[in-house]
Order: structure tokens, then sequence, then C-alpha cells
């Protein structure tokens, strides 16, 4: 059975579509032709999927956006299986409170990317946009659990109020990176922005040279800590660059928000 | 303990296999991975966490090192030992698994504590452990598998919350029976030699062998065990002994096991090391402790164990 294929028809178009039920949850066992008849939202008016898709294949195991453009928004939100491929860019709210599929995208992602995640994977090559990991406005929790890997840069507030899970970064990432950040794992291979950890609770942050830290971490040493191997060892799955860092376990450690309860890490890691 | 008249005969290399049968018991066991900045460190840390732990019957837990573990499996990759734990009930591997780690691994420089059974019933391995951090304890996890991290003042303490717990074999033994005191060492040194060298089994005794077999009950109402006279060779006399003439020593060596395979493979290997010895090396016979059969659930016959032995 070949992949359930959503061809977008003109890539040029504008109005935003909401491809959130296009999903395996959603889509097992239908044929290509009951997929093509479902309504879908364009532009905020309710639609059907055949009118901006041409859709082929079956197996919804295996979903492929082809052509895909930011304006497809909310792409496997809330999946619990299968795989999506996003050939092409990603709107916003990409794997928005994904549960466990795994998702990978040839292009960038727009913004809430990953938001409020719980369980999965989530590949991006090119860039993210504000808000990965995030919360959705007006939550407190961010993503809790899975992986999403950014092989380019993300925007401002990655990883705000996370909760559990990894994210990895290539790239660069904008200001407020892993700000009110509760627990969890964020790496950052690139330049962090500006008031980076701020609010910051618990939870780790990684980078490869001191960011412009608030004054309210503290520094705490170079230290050889041995759960480093073991993360690094996490990364194996989320390929290179991140599968091939030289295992070290030595950091440069510092503590914040310490404006807040400062159980917060940032890991200078060389 | 008794033992039965040998019935069957079978003899190899001159060393005469009683027709008998070691009685097994359930118990709960769990295995864990320590490792240090190198061997002497996590030795240091499994010994001490395998300490004092010979009998549940005084010890809590009857546990021993299982092997060492080079670099490359360990989690951390770091050189690490595996122990084995084992104990009559599930509550009291528990509880003797926490105070041990925290008396013995927490405290010990450079160590780190790993789950060594990723099934089984979970346990905690450093889930409570983690309230020494004080509130800067930090969590991390990896995958499935939960870790914290606990600053000590060595740097930091990383321990795996939780280990597996699993249904396991315990009181799997041997007595042999020597022409002297050195002789029975020697052939009890043999088979501990050789049974080290087995997955899943530890021999809990000092240096793997017991020298002060013990009885159910004593002639004194406060003691509920008392040494086997049957096999003490110096009373041979005034006893109903077990021992034939010319047998100056007798030595037992206990194996607890994951599973029934594991003891019996244990006991084979080990019966085959003092019988490589021989009746030239003064091992007389191989015996067994056993209580009628009655309140163990496995056996270990000696002569379906060595049937295939020469």
């Amino acid at each position: 059975m070949s992949a359930l294929t959503f061809t977008l028809k003109n890539p040029a178009g504008s109005a935003d579509i909401d491809c959130g039920g296009l999903t395996a949850d959603a889509l097992a066992g239908k044929t290509a032709a009951e997929v093509a008849a479902l309504p879908l939202l364009v532009g905020g008016r309710t639609a059907k999927v055949d009118d901006v898709f041409e859709v082929s294949g079956a197996d919804a195991m295996q979903i492929v956006f082809r052509g895909s453009t930011a304006r497809c928004h909310r792409i496997g939100a809330g999946a619990t299986t299968g795989s999506i491929r996003v050939e092409g860019d990603a709107g916003d709210h990409l794997g928005a409170q994904l549960r466990g599929a795994e998702i990978a995208v040839t292009g960038n992602a727009g913004a809430f990317a990953a938001c409020e995640m719980k369980k999965g994977r989530i590949t991006v090559q090119g860039n993210v946009g504000d808000y990965a990991g995030a919360p959705l406005p007006g939550n407190k929790k961010g993503m809790s659990g899975g992986m999403l890997v950014v092989h380019g840069n993300a925007g401002e507030r990655l990883a705000d109020q996370l909760r559990r899970g990894q994210i990895l970064v290539g790239g660069n990432t904008g200001a407020w990176t892993a700000s009110r950040m509760i627990a969890g794992t964020v790496l950052v291979l690139g330049q962090v922005g500006p008031h980076c950890g701020h609010g910051m609770r618990r939870g780790t942050l990684i980078v490869r040279q001191r960011p412009d830290l608030p004054a309210t971490f503290a520094d705490c040493g170079t230290h050889t800590l041995a759960f480093l191997p073991l993360l690094m060892a996490s990364w194996k799955e989320a390929g290179a660059p991140f599968a091939t860092l030289p295992v070290n376990p030595r950091a440069q450690r510092w503590m914040g928000d310490t404006g807040g309860t400062g159980k917060g890490e940032v890991l200078v890691w060389a | 303990m008794s033992d039965t008249t040998p019935a069957r005969s079978m003899e190899i290399n001159g060393t005469v296999i009683d027709d008998t049968f070691a009685e097994g018991f359930g118990m709960r066991g769990t295995r864990i991975l320590i490792t240090a900045q190198n061997h002497r460190w996590a030795y240091n840390a499994a010994n001490a966490m395998t300490g004092f732990a010979t009998s549940v019957i005084a010890c809590g837990v009857e546990a021993g090192i299982e092997r060492e573990l080079s670099p490359d499996e360990t989690p951390d990759g770091r050189p690490g030992y595996s122990v084995l734990l084992f104990a009559a009930g599930s509550a009291v591997l528990i509880k003797q698994v926490e105070t041990r780690m925290g008396q013995c691994v927490l405290t010990s420089p450079t160590s780190a504590a790993f789950s060594g059974i990723d099934g089984g019933d979970r346990i905690n391995l450093g889930k409570n452990l983690r309230f020494f951090g004080d509130g800067f304890q930090q969590s991390k996890k990896i995958g499935s598998r939960r870790y914290w991290r606990i600053p000590v003042m060595d740097g930091e303490f990383l321990v795996e919350e939780t280990t597996g717990m699993v249904r396991a074999v315990g009181g799997g033994n041997f007595l042999v029976l020597a022409d002297s005191q050195p002789q029975a060492l020697a052939a009890c040194e043999a088979a501990i030699d050789a049974m080290k060298k087995l997955p899943n089994i530890v021999m809990p005794f000092p240096g793997g062998v017991v020298r002060s077999g013990s009885k159910v009950g004593s002639k004194y109402k406060a003691l509920m065990a008392s040494t086997n006279d049957a096999f003490c060779p110096t009373i041979r006399g005034i006893t109903k002994s077990e021992i034939s003439p010319g047998i100056e020593s007798v030595m037992e060596i206990v194996i607890d096991g994951l599973t029934e395979a594991d003891v019996r493979e244990a006991t084979r290997v080990g019966v085959q090391a003092c019988c490589d010895i021989g009746a030239k090396g003064g091992i007389r016979r191989i015996s067994a402790g056993n209580y009628g059969g009655k309140l163990g659930q496995f056996q270990f016959h000696l002569h379906d164990i060595m049937g295939g032995a020469k």
C-alpha cells in the first residue's frame, strides 16, 4: 500500500489550510476518495480536502504532504501514530500536542512547532519560528515529552515553559531561549539569542559558547557530569550533526534563574 | 538439614556423587550495575553493597558481585561491576536495596548506579535516594529511563530511578567432602573460580564458600538453626553422621540465581570442578543439603545434574 499523499494544488495560494485532521488517527481505513471528500478548513471556511490537495495512495500510517508551503498549518497536530513527511515548508503549529507520531519536514516550519508535544519526534531540516516547544497561548506548560530536532535556526522563546523532552537545534536561536523552562533539555549548537534562561526554574540548556545570560545566573564552575554521555547516546537517533558530536562529559555550569527558584542550569559545553 | 544415604552409585574421577538433592527456594532478585572512575573504585562500591549479605537469616539479603564490566558494557561508558541481590520477599529486598545504595554506593567516590534488569517489577534504586540532594537534585529523563543527579562533595552522583526485580531461586548448594581441610578448600576454590564465569548467579558466602553449614533447629530453644552435626567431622563418632571414614573436612557452596536453570548450571560446573580434582586430590564425595523436599519449591538432584559427566 502506497503512502497517503496530499499534493498541494496551488502552491502560490494564500489561504491558510488547517491540516490538523489529516493524521493516521483520523484517516486510517479510509480510501483516497473518502479522504478527498472530507471537510477541511481553508481560509476560515469549510471546504473539501480535494479542493486544495490532490489525494493519492491509501496508507494513512505513512502520510506525505507534497509541495507543502507555510500556509499548511497544524500538520500532525495531536497525532498518536504513524509517520508524516512534509516535502516543503510547514505552517504554524506543526505537530502541536503530538502524542506519538513521527514528523519530518524537509523545509522550514512556522511558529509554535511542537507546542505542548507529549510524545514522538519532529525533525525539521530548515528553521522553525517562534515559540517552538512552548505552550499554546494562555497555557502554562510547553512540550512535555518526545524530541524536536531542528537542523536550522529557531526563533524566539524556544522551549518557553518546556516541561520535559529534548529539543536539539543545529543552528542559532532567538531571544528568550529556554525562558521560564520547567524541566527537560535543550541543546543549541549555534549562537543563542539574548536573555536566554530568563525565569528558568529547572531543566538543562546546553550551549557551545557562553551566551548572554541574565545577571541572575550564577557560575558553578567547570565539572565532569556523568549524565552527559548518556544524554549524548540518546542523540544517536537524531542523526548528524547531533549523533556525531565527540563525547564530552565536561561543562561549565551556570545555575539560575536565581530571580526565581534558581534550579535551572545552562551548561557551556565546548 | 538432613541427607540421605547414597542409594544409587555415581562416581566421577573417583569422587562419589551422593544420590541426593539440594533444596532451593523461591526468592526475589535484582541486578544493579555500579560504575566508577576505575575498576578499583567500582569494586569498592560493589563490595560494600554486597557486604554482610551471606544469608537472609540475619543479613536481610544474600548478595554478591556477579562479574566485572568493561566500559563498553556499562550505560555511562565507565568501568564497573554488576551485583546481584536476593531476598526472601519483595519488601525486604526493596528496603535492603535502598539502605545499601544509600550507605555503600552513594558514599563511594565517583560511583554511579544503573538498572541491571530491564523487565520485572520496578523497584526504587535512586527514587528516594534523591532526597539526599536536599532540593538541589536534578532529574533527567533520557528515552524511557529516568535518572537522578544528586550533588555530592566529589561532583555528582548519577543514579537511575529504578531497577528490575524478578522471581529468583536461592538455596542451591553442594557439599564437598575431602580427606583434609586444605584439599576441601582447594576444591572449593577451583569450583568458585569456574562458577564465577557464569552469568546470573552469586555464591553469597565469604569467597563463595561456607564452612558452617546449618540444620534447622537447636537444642537451645532460642536458636532456629544450629551446626549441621551430621557433616561435622570432629564429632562423627557421637552423632548420626553422614561422613564416611577418612573424611576430615566438609565445605559447602551455596548458590543463588535468577532462574532455576542458572542454579542448575552453576551446580554442574562447580561439582565438575571438584571432580576434576577427584579422589586423587582427596575429594571423596559430593553431597547436598535439603530439608527432605518438604520446604523448598526447587530440587537440584545431583545425579540428574551430573548425569552427562564422565
